[in-house]
């Protein structure tokens, strides 16, 4: 049985609690917005690209632990990157999230997330905004849904 | 035991009934979550079934499997009368007048579209209004768009207060002429308001207005009489009422359901067919296209059968004292908040938890073996009006006891370490 703490990991707490990089982001040059039907959560990811690269990146909204977190933890994580390196983390993150196998080595503090495995129902609270960078840098105007 | 507790648990059985021996009657109530004892408190979403239930889908499958109203033999005979049964057992469980005014649906999401498609599309037209309340399941605000889109009709809804009642001069105020339809809820999944059915329809008859009444929230939970609340329309469903999944009821008056155009084509609502003309089949028949759920049916009238042996209204005395006592306990936590005051409410507590989500709060609730709902209940609407995007919610039934409430508390204080 796993325990509630390999789930909601310290990081995972203090980033629920503390998130960094909430807010706007100045002279944002994209954004998106997505949505989590089953909990109705929503959250905005606003970046500003330069030169092909993530300046500036912030969220608005989420909700549970796991989604706040998330969202703090990748605006963390995905600052200086560029489209092509956030879709190759995102999937190595979610294959933390889904598959069976240990982490990929070089997902850093991001795997924190790797508990989430154990709640299936939970694995969309921690795409969510993930989900919506990859809208915004698409420049997908329509909220992205989990479904 | 002590002999102090054996006297306090008499003391209690003889106010209420044996919920232990209740308890014993269903056999998931013995499972295991995450290594501990499941405490069951999601009924509004689902409710368990008794083995009475379990029983006859088995014996059904097992000894009379046939279609029925359609062939001689005597599994078929057999199966219909079980049928017949039912409908039977469902007229006098919500005191029709008549089986042709009880008509077997998939649930209530499909008795009320039912409804909408059928006489709703025979009776609203431009400029005519749907009224409904600020309560509603989405499957009692849905049907309604779609007709009033449609028809270039208006629905208007009567908004909640504070506590989450239906405020009953604003409801008076919002019917006149145009109002063509009312459609309400007798009993919140959300909130657990239970609204003043009978004043409602009142009024609203008064404008001549039919009203379609969503009881899937009802049904399980106190004796319902459709001709004491002189309803319309009244929808329910099996799952709901300890029965199986995907068998529902909408009971509507005779002379409404005869004036309708039938809702679906095919087997059995036909008297006769040629390429050029069909006539349709008598009540309750003419609704129901198709080869019905035929075990659900059976199921259902088990499932009445049972709350039937147990008794409605003992059943919704012992919720309600159950109610009250679990709504003392959320209410003496710190930083946890109930949505849904209402001085009159069955069966539900819906709550949030400061710094807490829902979702993590059920989550951690589960590891503690408790099955609560998280999230907006199929009731947008009414967490728009609590500007909260969800709540959790502990739904109870009779097989609940003070034990699982008193675990359900400890359940939250644990969310409370975790989360602040
Ligand atoms: C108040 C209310 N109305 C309607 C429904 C829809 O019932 P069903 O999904 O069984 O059709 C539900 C159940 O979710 C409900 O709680």
């Amino acid at each position: 049985m796993s325990d509630l703490n390999d789930l909601y990991q310290e990081t995972i707490i203090d980033h629920s609690k503390r998130p960094r990089n909430k807010g706007e982001v100045e002279q944002a040059t994209h954004s998106a917005e997505g949505y989590n039907p089953l909990c109705g959560d929503r959250v905005q990811v606003q970046l500003k690209i330069e030169n092909g690269h993530i300046l500036g990146i912030g969220f608005r909204g989420a909700g549970c632990a796991i989604s706040t977190a998330s969202a703090s933890l990748m605006t963390e994580a995905m600052k200086g990157k560029t489209p092509e390196e956030v879709e190759i983390a995102f999937r190595k993150f979610r294959d933390l999230l889904t598959e069976d196998q240990a982490p990929a080595p070089d997902l850093g503090k991001l795997a924190v997330f790797s508990g989430v495995r154990e709640y299936p129902m939970r694995v969309k609270c921690a795409t969510l905004a993930w989900h919506t960078l990859r809208a915004a840098l698409r420049g997908d105007p329509q909220a992205v849904s989990t479904e | 035991m002590s002999a102090h507790a054996e006297v306090l648990k008499d003391s209690r059985a003889a106010t209420a009934f044996n919920v232990d021996r209740i308890r014993e009657d269903f056999p998931i109530l013995r499972e295991k979550v995450h290594g501990k004892p499941l405490v069951y408190l999601d009924n509004a979403a689902t409710s368990q079934k008794p083995k009475a239930v379990i029983d006859s889908l088995v014996d059904y499958y097992t000894h009379y499997n046939a279609n029925v109203h359609r062939a001689v033999h005597l599994l078929s005979t057999r199966a219909t009368a079980a049928c017949d049964d039912s409908r039977e057992k469902v007229r006098r469980f919500i005191n029709a007048g008549s089986t042709n005014e009880i008509v077997f649906v998939r649930g209530t999401t499909e008795g009320l579209n039912l409804v909408a498609q059928t006489h709703g599309r025979q009776n609203i037209g431009p400029g005519d209004e749907v009224l409904i309340s600020g309560l509603e399941h989405h499957s009692n605000i849905v049907p309604w768009q779609i007709l009033c889109e449609e028809k270039q009709a208006r629905l208007r809804v009567v908004h909640i207060d504070d506590r989450g009642v239906v405020p009953l001069d604003e409801f008076e105020k919002a019917l006149h002429e145009r109002t063509r339809l009312v459609a309400i809820s007798h009993v919140s999944n959300a909130l657990g308001t239970v609204n003043p059915l009978a004043d409602m329809i009142k009024m609203a008859h008064r404008w001549n207005a039919p009203v379609v009444v969503d009881g899937a929230q009802a049904a399980p939970h106190m004796h319902v009489d459709v001709r004491a609340l002189d309803a319309d329309f009244y929808a329910f469903s099996g799952h709901k009422l300890f029965g199986p999944t995907g068998i529902g009821v909408l009971y509507g008056k005779e002379a409404l359901f005869n004036a309708m155009p039938p809702f679906q084509g095919g087997g059995d609502m036909i008297r006769s067919v040629t390429f050029e003309k069909t006539t349709y089949n008598d009540l309750p028949y003419k609704f129901e296209a198709g080869t019905p759920d035929i075990a659900g049916i059976i199921g259902i009238g088990a499932a009445i059968d049972y709350v039937n042996d147990v008794g409605m209204d003992a059943i919704a005395a012992y919720e309600q004292e159950l109610l009250e006592y679990a709504t003392d306990a959320v209410s003496q936590l710190e930083g946890v908040r109930i949505i849904g005051t209402a001085p009159n409410k069955a069966s539900v507590i819906s709550f949030v938890v400061d710094n807490a989500h829902p979702h993590d709060v059920g989550t951690v609730l589960d590891r503690e073996g408790i099955a609560v709902r998280t999230g907006h209940h199929c009731a947008q609407p009414v967490m728009d009006r609590f500007g909260i995007a969800a709540t959790t919610r502990a739904s109870l039934a009779f097989y609940n006891t003070r034990e699982e409430v008193d675990a359900l508390i400890a359940g939250i204080r644990r969310v409370q370490e975790f989360f602040s």
